[in-house]
């Protein structure tokens, strides 16, 4: 069984692998989800997040610059001074044009990288007026998510379907969750986070957000998903034996189709909750 | 009198204590320093295994040798404390500070010795608890702490209520005391231990580094030990300093935390930029290249360290202008890192270069460290890292810095100063096979764990979705290749101990101009009974 496995992953392996040279993706690209040998940032589908992830871009190519320079002035001197090809060493110690220039320059580079930096930090800490507000908590091992009680006033829980679970085709193993958070294409949404024990902390890669779960505190996030569409993350602060067992899955839906999810979601979960009214923080 | 007139007796005719007085009573720096290496290497191997061991959980998605995450989770907490506190630490500043800090300043010995003998088994018993730990109950139902190597609560709390952390708590508590202890006797021997003649601005780097390690030991490690302090008695004595019922707050264990956690990277990583001066500059034959910026880089880094702290916690809602702050500062040690970085070049620049084992590891070191330093520098700006933070690009980051930094680094120096430790020469051969499995190794390892990270990936995961199967496969064979690199190591020590060829007192030629050199190999048991004068250093 266990030699059969690795047979099988050896074979994917190599497959992969041709396919990574020859340039072809193998992946089938589904927006949301990790898709296999990726090597970079999964499908942004917030304007945020495409122009944080488009920041980051800009950044792997002025690192990658800075590696093959240093690489570069290495080889050449792999090259030219080992000592069969230059028997004598210099005594050069000091230059001070040169090491002031190894000092602005990175300088340089460094307020060229925090400029847009601090342009996107504020982007994502400052949020626009919200359509909509939802609180996530974190238990373990799931999350809770709470409407409030002019945008439905319910609240369920969200747990991981078990490997031995229905799982519906579209599920991936382990990012599948029983019941979503949806959420309406276009809107602002914000996230209000909080934990009921331990640390846990609130991740979807493709809204390009992640924020923790802190019990005693009440955290927040926001997006404004721009594609329809079911969108997967995991429990992202180490929270015990769960911690892989947490997903988060987000429908982002249309308009219409969210106001008949509300509909069906406040029968469906108003025997969980039947008294009071949820308070949140106000969604300016 | 009596005493002092035994020593002195003992100077002149380097009469060798008896092996149990020796090896267990040990005061003398060459043979503590011994001993640091030797502990470090076998705290290495344990951690090691346990690393292993999470590469082949992690070789395939679904559990396949542990039963539970928890169990994955102690294997995850156990390999990072041991190789931060029971590896790294005892390698470069117990070992390689003991042994060559006096020689390289021309002292006796260590200011304090009966201190630094104390130093040593406090740090045996620490790794002994450590390894105890990890077999008493931690979380209910299973064995050992569960919660990483930061220890967070309430995780480490309420969420182990088994004596497996408070064990672990105090394993932290005996190594603090110990690297506080080592710290002050470092800071003591370089401030007043130094040959006649040899200014601070003279002094060998591997001096400088360790100074300035010292003083981040001196300044972090309290604060360590207050925060889990602090964690004990909410544990055990029912305050609540962390806990929000009872108005406490588990954001404030991270700032302190970071407080010590951020310096104690620098702590890894500063003496091993020390080595790799010097073995860049005994091969390049040259001086090292702009030293005063050189000693004072490190002295900014150590500094600006302790002021960058919650680039660790951009996700637990600080605010934009904390965040802001922690992205400038972060940024501004990229700058005193790239005068290192390029001065090792310019020094190597112009030099008739022997690329010795030794040699091998440090460029490797330069170049991978270059790699993990600006991944580093993508993880300074908070709206990016919003993104990698607890994934593999983290893991990812620190493995280039540490473990292809620091440990390339211990090895580098491994190979420099075998034959001045023990008197024996290792064959070159054997340090350069190691060098490039080590090379090739690493790299698969840690190179795919950027895409994992990129890709969504979250650290600590015993299990995962089946799309990032592709890279860990091929990181676990890496991890596979690295540590097969292991028995070349561990093959040449011995080789070169039946084989027995005599080092020369130098092995290097004129490019190796440190005072450790001009003693025999290895050197007496007492040395520098005249002090050295020290008239130029060549920088």
């Amino acid at each position: 069984m266990r030699i059969e496995n690795a047979r099988r992953s050896v074979t994917a392996l190599s497959t992969a692998a041709v396919a990574l040279v020859l340039g072809i993706n193998v992946a089938s690209a589904a927006a949301g989800q990790p898709s296999p040998w990726e090597t970079g940032m999964q499908e942004m589908v917030t304007e945020l997040g495409q122009s944080v992830s488009s920041f980051h871009t800009y950044l792997v190519w002025l690192i990658t610059a800075i590696c093959l320079f240093v690489l570069a002035l290495i080889l050449v001197i792999i090259v030219r001074f080992n000592e069969n090809k230059n028997p004598t060493p210099s005594r050069t110690t000091h230059n001070t044009l040169l090491e002031v220039a190894w000092t602005i320059v990175p300088v340089l580079i460094l307020v060229a990288i925090a400029i847009p930096s601090f342009r996107l930090l504020r982007e994502q800490l400052v949020p626009p007026q919200a359509d909509l507000v939802v609180k996530a908590t974190g238990y373990s091992w799931y999350w809770g998510y709470e409407y409030p009680a002019d945008q439905g006033g319910f609240k369920f829980d969200s747990n991981m379907i078990p490997e031995d679970g229905n799982r519906k085709p579209d599920q991936p193993r382990l990012l599948g969750a029983d019941n979503a958070m949806v959420v309406p294409v276009g809107k602002v949404v914000r996230v209000q986070v909080t934990s009921a024990d331990v640390l846990h902390a609130f991740a979807m890669p493709s809204f390009y957000i992640k924020v923790d779960a802190v019990p005693g505190r009440l955290n927040e996030t926001w997006f404004k998903a721009e594609k329809e569409g079911v969108y997967y993350g995991q429990c992202s602060e180490l929270c015990g034996n769960g911690h892989p067992y947490m997903p988060i899955e987000i429908r982002v839906v249309s308009e219409q189709q969210f106001a008949a999810w509300l509909a069906e979601a406040k029968q469906r979960y108003a025997s969980t909750d039947s008294s009071a009214p949820i308070k949140f923080a106000t969604a300016q | 009198m009596a005493h002092a007139a035994d020593a002195a007796h003992a100077d002149h005719h380097d009469h060798l204590p008896s092996f149990w007085r020796r090896w267990f009573y040990s005061t003398n720096h060459k043979d503590i320093g011994t001993l640091y290496m030797i502990f470090g290497f076998t705290a290495g191997i344990v951690g090691g295994l346990l690393s292993i061991g999470m590469r082949l959980e992690l070789q395939e998605p679904g559990l396949q040798f542990f039963s539970n995450p928890q169990a994955f989770n102690v294997f995850v907490t156990g390999h990072g404390l041991i190789m931060v506190f029971f590896m790294v630490m005892p390698t470069l500043i117990g070992g390689f500070g003991n042994w060559f800090i006096p020689l390289m300043i021309g002292a006796p010995d260590m200011a304090f010795p009966r201190m630094n003998n104390i130093s040593y088994w406090l740090t045996v018993s620490a790794f002994a608890l450590m390894l105890c730990s990890l077999f008493v109950e931690g979380a209910p139902g299973s064995l050992g702490f569960g919660g990483g190597w930061t220890v967070y609560p309430p995780l480490s709390t309420v969420g182990h209520p088994g004596p497996a952390l408070d064990f672990g708590i105090f394993a932290l508590h005996l190594a603090g005391a110990a690297s506080i202890l080592g710290a002050i006797n470092f800071i003591t021997t370089i401030l007043n231990m130094r040959a006649p003649g040899m200014t601070l601005h003279k002094m060998p780097l591997f001096a400088w580094a360790m100074l300035v390690t010292a003083f981040l030991l001196l300044l972090s490690l309290p604060v360590l030990a207050g925060a889990i302090t602090m964690l004990l008695t909410d544990r055990n004595f029912g305050t609540t300093f962390f806990d929000p019922s009872g108005g406490g707050d588990p954001v404030l264990y991270q700032h302190l935390f970071w407080f010590f956690g951020h310096p104690e990277v620098y702590i890894m990583i500063l003496p091993a930029f020390g080595i790799v001066s010097h073995i860049i500059s005994t091969f390049s034959k040259k001086p090292i290249f702009g030293y005063l910026g050189m000693a004072y880089a490190m002295v900014a880094i150590g500094v600006v360290g302790f002021v960058v702290w919650a680039h660790h916690m951009y996700t637990v809602g600080l605010s934009l202008q904390t965040q802001a702050y922690f992205v400038f500062a972060t940024m501004v040690i990229a700058v005193p890192t790239g005068v290192k970085i390029f001065s090792w070049i310019a020094t190597m620049w112009g030099g008739s270069i022997r690329f010795t084992a030794a040699m091998q590891w440090a460029v490797g070191f330069v170049f991978l460290f270059t790699v993990g330093g600006v991944t580093g520098v993508v993880l300074a700006n908070a709206p990016v890292d919003r993104y990698m933070h607890d994934t593999y690009y983290v893991v990812a980051h620190f493995h280039y810095v540490l473990s292809l930094g620091a440990v390339f680094v211990i090895f580098a120096g491994m190979y420099y100063w075998f034959p001045k430790i023990t008197g024996y020469v290792m064959p070159e051969w054997i340090g350069k096979l190691h060098f490039w499995v080590a090379f090739i190794g690493s790299n698969i390892l840690f190179f795919p764990m950027h895409f994992l990270g990129l890709s969504g990936m979250p650290r600590r995961y015993a299990d995962y979705p089946d799309a990032f199967a592709g890279w860990n496969m091929v990181s676990s064979i890496g991890a596979y290749i690295f540590f097969a690199g292991l028995f070349i190591f561990m093959f040449g020590v011995v080789y070169a101990f039946i084989r027995k060829e005599k080092a020369a007192d130098n092995p290097w030629g004129e490019g190796a101009t440190t005072l450790e050199w001009t003693l025999s190999s290895p050197p007496p048991y007492h040395q520098f009974e005249t002090l050295p004068r020290v008239i130029d250093t060549g920088h």
